[in-house]
């Protein structure tokens, strides 16, 4: 297993005489389709399933708030709700661990770390990634990330608890808020060997891409997911080693007596040391990464429904290169609008009017991308397959998710609205819905890929209903109480008679919620089910254009038996006038006399 | 916590019983292939059909939405600038509302209308550059219009002068309650640090320097603080342990309270509370509020606990960044009042020479 996957190599036999023992195939495995696998497996199926639990135990504090419920008492116990009755303290927890899991674990170690892994190398003509080894090691780093972020859980002072965000001094002092002791010390390790294991993944992805496209695959053949994984990796690279360095000075102000974040501080009656040092300084480290995170989420979601609609359509993406223009500018502007976070902090006004104009200009390529999908749509032929239906609705969301947008991205409308539910409404539809839909979608997709079988399509449809409905349903009202002016966060919104009309509303969003989240146990079912007793696939069952679908249906080692397929056009051409079938893969060669399409 | 733990534990057995069986199942390729998973031509007409309902739906949530929940919504704004505020939202809401009932349809309706059927060729169309062009340009042009109209009110919300005649008032944010503090007669501040906090047994409640001369007839309050009536209001903000966030939604204000550093914001309150009780937006809520509370109410009694208290309007001042187990409860009542109630109401409160004597 050890030898250097190398795509010159054309007689790939050598490497079926390998032995593979239990431990080289299915644990340290330096396959790219198995660390695909267990990427999925421990991101989105434990991982996701952790968050996605948790935001169901805090919904249901919010629709009958200070009840008893013994759903609590089976989850956090007697020290975290005595008598049933949730605290405070883990109310804020489980807001922190869920906002975590779901954009770290899931959404971007899931979601990438699955579909780069399995397509980066199948759909550019690679044997596998650049290094087999260290995509290995990335892996096991994230593995090791999760563990300790489960851990953290059950740490006695409770795990982190000072908003995803974990802006200093409440995530520095542990006086403040006890999750901000062993639990703080354990959210920042763990996110330590996250980073490190995500920019090892993005560095491999970017050298594949880069250096291992099969003969013929030019940069302007690549399919638009290979585009917005590849600029995916760029940004992570870019934006995740300031994250680092935050969670450095953050664990140096903690632990060694520092004040890059801290200054002037009373707590219990007494006056702390630290002085000179600004939150306001961590809040830029942070959100440096923390806004391009947001496309590190959205833009393989949005590279797979490209894939998917393109497919599904039979018809050629819309506008190719203003795809891979707009995945391009998105990409370039993520990482000079973060202080639109910001706007309500102290900043310099005039850098306000910079990030609401630079903000505001991400929205035209993001607009873009969505009547690109509109037109992919128009006169197709449309196969609606249940990964078909997930990647319209993530158009869908994207845009209604996408226009409130353009009131927090406007410094002046995001005094009022800053903080408060309607950007938990604003964002969980643009990026967390939208980028889970993707998920979803991908899954679907290439579900014959993972594991050589289909997944069933009637279950397919029914969790693609109930999860459109439920989303519309828990977030679209959200932007109300928001606008009502309820802040996030809030344990309970009793205290305040002022949201008391606000307490239906909260009980509708909950019942979405829960069903919502109960139907995600379909494609659960789905997924396992599928995996040992789902019908056979076809080597090409969506009769697709791309690469992988040239490869056996059986996973090997090297992914093609014999020579690599040369490719010999972009990977659009679907209902191509003068050809018999609708599709003409990447292999096929330019017939005499065809028209190369020009895109 | 332990069943949490028995869960996790359960997931990896069933993680590791998934590897043991994959080996097995290895022995059971090349097993029979077959299509049905793949949508057919009558999972086409059905799906494309609902995508179209689900348009219709998305449709009906936007209208019951607006319909039943708009009169939640804030009253309209009791500060100046807050009028400009809510006509910019009311703009930004007209374009999204425009697009996202076009382009939703659009999304929908093709995925009805061009629901696949067997034979059928798509159309081979790659791209469009004049469309294109268009659908970039317009996006752009009504964004640009968007941040320049955006851009001049948010300059005109934050670089505000600081006038001779404005009041100036601190508020003073700590877990899990606010104070405010008033210059008084001079209308400076006393220089403050929360060194000072400790000084005169506690009783230096925001750590003022009672050194600094401007200190003196310094007014620090609690639970309630007042404003007087189109007076304009400077507000400097402090923090002495984590991040607040002072956010007071009926004066469309909000700034962050940060420990190290004085923050700012300022607005000119338009309203009194007197006048904002009797907005019929106002009266409406409270009478709903009010209902509610009934309601909960006879539900206390008869359990034999005590009935919760009829509702009054005030203006609110609430936390709105994280900042610890009791962030949902951290308020304090605003006031505004005429002038001359303002004036009779401060001039009841201890200055902070009378406090520290």
């Amino acid at each position: 297993m050890s030898v250097a996957v190398n795509n010159n190599v054309e007689n790939h036999d050598e490497h079926h005489h390998h032995k593979e023992t239990f431990i080289t195939k299915w644990i340290f495995s330096q396959d790219h389709k198995m660390i695909a696998k267990q990427y999925f497996v421990t991101g989105v199926l434990v991982m996701g399933v952790i968050g996605v639990l948790m935001s169901l135990l805090f919904r249901i504090q919010l629709a009958w708030p200070e009840e008893s419920f013994s759903v609590f008492e089976i989850f956090l116990g007697d020290r975290w709700a005595p008598d049933g009755v949730m605290d405070p303290n883990i109310y804020l927890a489980l807001v922190t661990i869920h906002g975590t899991i779901m954009v770290f674990f899931v959404l971007t170690a899931g979601l990438s770390g699955t579909f780069s892994n399995l397509l980066i190398p199948l759909q550019i003509g690679a044997r596998d990634m650049a290094s087999g080894f260290l995509n290995m090691v990335a892996y096991w780093l994230f593995f090791i990330s999760s563990v300790i972020m489960v851990a953290s859980l059950f740490v006695e002072a409770g795990p982190a608890a000072a908003g995803w965000t974990i802006y200093p001094p409440l995530s520095a002092l542990p006086q403040t808020q006890p999750g901000s002791g062993a639990g703080m010390t354990l959210w920042l390790v763990s996110m330590a060997f996250f980073i490190a294991s995500s920019l090892l993944g993005s560095l491999n992805y970017i050298v594949t891409v880069l250096n291992l496209r099969t003969k013929g695959m030019t940069m302007f053949r690549l399919p638009l997911t290979i585009w917005a994984f590849f600029v995916t990796a760029i940004i992570g690279v870019i934006s995740f080693p300031v994250l680092l360095s935050a969670a450095l000075l953050l664990i140096m102000d903690r632990s060694f007596g520092t004040s890059f974040f801290l200054s002037d501080i009373f707590v219990q009656g007494e006056v702390l040391h630290y002085q000179g040092g600004s939150p306001v300084l961590f809040e830029h480290l942070f959100w440096f990464l923390g806004h391009p995170e947001v496309y590190i989420v959205l833009l393989p979601a949005l590279g797979i429904t490209s894939e998917i609609i393109a497919t599904n359509s039979r018809k050629p993406i819309f506008g190719y290169r203003a795809m891979v223009a707009s995945i391009l500018a998105i990409a370039f502007l993520s990482t000079i609008v973060w202080g639109h976070h910001m706007f309500v902090t102290g900043m310099n006004p005039f850098l306000g009017s910079v990030f609401t104009f630079t903000t505001l200009l991400i929205a035209i390529p993001s607009a873009v991308k969505a009547f690109n999908y509109i037109a992919t749509l128009w006169k197709g032929n449309l196969q609606l397959n249940p990964a078909m239906l997930f990647s319209i609705g993530l158009v869908s969301t994207f845009i209604t998710g996408g226009l409130t947008g353009i009131i927090l991205g406007d410094s002046a409308l995001d005094i009022n609205v800053h903080d408060t539910y309607f950007v938990v409404a604003h964002f969980h539809l643009v990026m967390g819905i939208s980028a889970l839909y993707g998920l979803f979608a991908g899954v679907y997709h290439w579900f014959p890929k993972l594991y050589g079988r289909m997944m069933n399509k009637t279950l397919g449809y029914v969790h693609f209903w109930i999860t459109a409905i439920g989303a519309y349903g828990i977030f679209f009202p959200m932007h109300f109480i928001g606008m009502a002016g309820l802040p996030r966060r809030y344990y309970t919104n009793t205290a305040f008679p002022y949201f008391d009309d606000l307490a239906d509303i909260n009980v509708l969003i909950t019942v979405f919620a829960l069903i919502t989240g109960l139907a995600q146990l379909i494609f659960l079912y789905n997924f396992i089910h599928s995996m040992y007793f789902g019908k056979k696939s076809e080597k090409n069952p969506w009769k697709s254009n791309t690469l992988e679908w040239t490869a056996p249906v059986e996973h090997i080692h090297g992914n093609w038996p014999g020579k690599i397929p040369e490719v010999h056009r972009w990977a659009y051409d679907y209902s191509k006038p003068g050809k018999k079938q609708d599709f003409v893969p990447q292999s096929t060669p330019i017939a005499s006399g065809e028209n190369i399409t020009e895109h | 916590m332990t069943v949490l733990l028995s869960i996790i534990a359960v997931t990896l057995l069933a993680i590791s019983v998934w590897q043991i069986t994959k080996i097995f199942e290895i022995s059971n390729l090349g097993a029979k292939k077959d299509n049905s998973q793949i949508a057919s031509e009558k999972d086409n007409d059905l799906q494309g059909k609902l995508m179209f309902a689900f348009l219709v739906f998305i449709y009906l949530v936007t209208i019951y939405s607006f319909a039943s929940y708009t009169k939640v919504l804030l009253p309209e704004s009791a500060s100046e600038h807050g009028y400009t505020y809510d006509k910019l939202l009311l703009i930004s809401f007209l374009v999204i509302f425009i697009v996202q009932t076009i382009t939703q349809a659009l999304l929908h309706y093709f995925a009805y209308k061009y629901r696949g059927i067997n034979g059928r060729k798509a159309s081979f169309i790659t791209h469009n550059n004049k469309l294109e062009l268009v659908w970039t340009v317009i996006p752009a042009i009504v964004l640009f219009a968007l941040i320049l109209y955006g851009m001049t009110t948010w300059s005109d919300i934050m670089n505000f002068e600081e006038d001779e005649d404005a009041l100036i008032v601190e508020l003073y944010a700590q877990q899990w309650n606010w104070k405010a503090r008033y210059a008084g007669d001079d209308n400076v501040l006393g220089d403050a640090n929360v060194r000072f906090l400790n000084d005169f047994d506690g009783r230096n409640s925001v750590g003022i320097d009672a050194s600094d001369p401007n200190s003196l007839d310094d007014v620090v309050v609690t639970q309630e603080f007042h404003l007087p009536v189109d007076r304009k209001v400077i507000f400097k903000i402090r923090s002495q342990d984590v991040l607040h966030s002072a956010y007071m939604p009926h004066f469309r204000a909000q700034m962050n309270c940060v420990p190290g550093m004085i923050t700012e914001f300022s607005f000119t309150p338009t309203t009194t509370t007197a006048d904002m009780r009797l907005n019929p937006d106002v009266v409406e809520k409270v009478n709903r509020i009010n209902k509610i509370r009934y309601d909960n109410s006879q539900e206390l009694i008869a359990k034999g606990e005590e009935p919760l208290e009829p509702y009054q309007f005030d203006y609110l001042l609430l936390c709105a960044k994280i900042c610890g187990s009791s962030h949902y409860n951290m308020q304090m009542k605003i006031v505004v009042e005429s002038e001359k109630d303002f004036n009779k109401w401060l001039n009841q409160q201890k200055t902070f020479s009378e406090v520290i004597q």
